[in-house]
């Protein structure tokens, strides 16, 4: 139980530094920034409680502006992905239900329940957020290639980490 | 009463998220307008903290770049020193005493974050309030326009990048002196967009861009950028008009603070004409 806390505080920390460092220099022509750090909502624990899901996601969002200059852009769009993490959960629930999975990643779950999983997440969360930086409808179509450009970008890096770590059996 | 707390509790996730997103929102509007006074940003002391020891790391790994530009610049101040005595004699004679008060003062700065690719850039710099850096101040580098100061603490300040959708330069073209506002679309940082040249222009490619020193933030006549291309769509009056930008924003390093000492006289001359 100890470990479900140790390793997602310490991914919390090191997917910030991550994308600040890093991640926050790639970019391609103006069209396609990668924001990796949304995988520490997609791998939080299934059960963890809506309040601190919703807590979490905004606290990550909000680490993130404060090192990108961006307001509250990124807490906004990690809240509503963690609002609807809750609901795609119950949509894709696959056969069997959730019983003995304690966190839906790519090892637990499969490679094609965690690719609509994750598809929908990081969708919803870069059409916001995308939307939210530009915010004027005349510039729509561009910013919205952007964001589905972007998703593609953001989900190869997510399923890179996914197995690059998911090597070792008890990986949590 | 007690029915009301029942739905508030029952429906708890969706009042926080409600009132998550609100916060949110209200940070980012906060953060859009000129003056906020936000905290969450990246000059407050963790992240600057961070931001410079990364910059520190990086500006030992460019030193032999910016040397270079550095040596040019010297140089090209040089050649402005000594080649033109002709005209500095004239300036003596004719504009007297008033030579001898400075228009703009300017603060050298070491850029300690920068970005580029988003649709709205933001650098930071390591000068603050302490160096007599105000909000709404212009900057500059050697070889062209930075940005404006948005928000400034005691040892850092964060500045909106021309790559930004709310910038606007005022500039104009070299050879006919017609002025319009630059603005950057978002899809390229080495090229922006000049607008509202009307079309009786003859437009020239090649041609300079300049600065008109008509807004307080840059002096007259800083060199912007070349015309690479210029267009017109049927029914429009004006030229769309594309400016390969003489700045190079993904290398800046050393940049300039300008600080128009008059600032506040000329916008309060201004501001009375507007209340009027």
């Amino acid at each position: 139980m100890i470990g479900v806390y140790l390793s997602n505080i310490f991914r919390f920390f090191f997917l910030i530094l991550l994308q600040v460092l890093v991640l926050n220099n790639i970019g391609l022509y103006n069209m396609v920034n990668p924001y990796l750090y949304v995988m520490f909502i997609l791998l939080l624990p299934l059960e963890t409680p809506l309040y601190l899901l919703l807590g979490l996601s905004f606290a990550m969002g909000l680490s993130i502006d404060i090192f990108s200059n961006t307001g509250g852009m990124h807490a906004a769009a990690c809240t509503l992905m963690a609002f609807v993490r809750p609901l795609v959960l119950l949509i894709i629930t696959p056969r069997g239900g959730y019983e003995h999975q304690p966190v839906p990643n790519l090892r637990n779950m499969g490679i094609q329940w965690f690719l609509t999983y994750s598809v929908i997440l990081v969708l919803v969360h870069h059409l916001l957020l995308f939307q939210l930086e530009v915010f004027r409808l005349n510039e729509f179509l561009i910013t919205f290639t952007r964001s589905i450009l972007s998703t593609i970008f953001t989900l190869i890096l997510i399923f890179i980490a996914q197995y690059l770590t998911g090597s070792s059996k008890k990986r949590i | 009463m007690r029915n009301l707390w029942l739905f508030f509790l029952r429906y708890y996730a969706f009042f926080l998220f409600l009132a998550l997103e609100a916060f949110a929102i209200v940070l980012m509007v906060n953060n859009n307008s000129y003056h906020s006074a936000s905290y969450f940003n990246s000059a407050n002391a963790i992240s600057a903290d961070v931001f410079s020891k990364v910059a520190d790391a990086k500006t030992f790994i460019n030193l032999q770049t910016v040397n270079d530009s550095l040596s040019k610049e010297n140089a090209r101040l040089l050649n402005l020193l000594f080649s033109s005595p002709y005209s500095n004699s004239v300036k003596r004679v004719v504009v007297g005493d008033s030579t001898s008060q400075r228009r703009y003062t300017y603060i050298e700065a070491k850029v300690v974050n920068n970005s580029v690719k988003n649709r709205n850039n933001y650098l930071t710099l390591d000068r603050g309030s302490l160096q007599g850096v105000k909000p709404k101040m212009g900057v500059i580098c050697g070889n062209g326009i930075v940005g404006t100061v948005k928000d400034v603490n005691e040892h850092f300040c964060t500045v909106i990048s021309f790559l930004h959708k709310d910038s606007k330069i005022s500039a104009r073209l070299n050879s006919t002196k017609d002025y319009g506002s630059l603005v950057w679309e978002g899809l390229n940082p080495r090229f922006a967009q000049l607008k509202d040249i009307p079309t009786h222009v003859k437009v020239k490619l090649g041609d300079s861009v300049t600065t008109t020193g008509y807004s307080q933030k840059f002096p007259e006549n800083i060199f912007v950028g070349r015309v690479v291309k210029c267009d017109l769509k049927s029914g429009d009056n004006f030229y769309n008009i594309e400016v390969a930008l003489s700045t190079s924003f993904s290398t800046l390093r050393y940049v300039y603070i300008v600080e128009d000492n008059f600032a506040e006289e000329l916008s309060n001359l201004e501001s009375k004409e507007v209340e009027k």
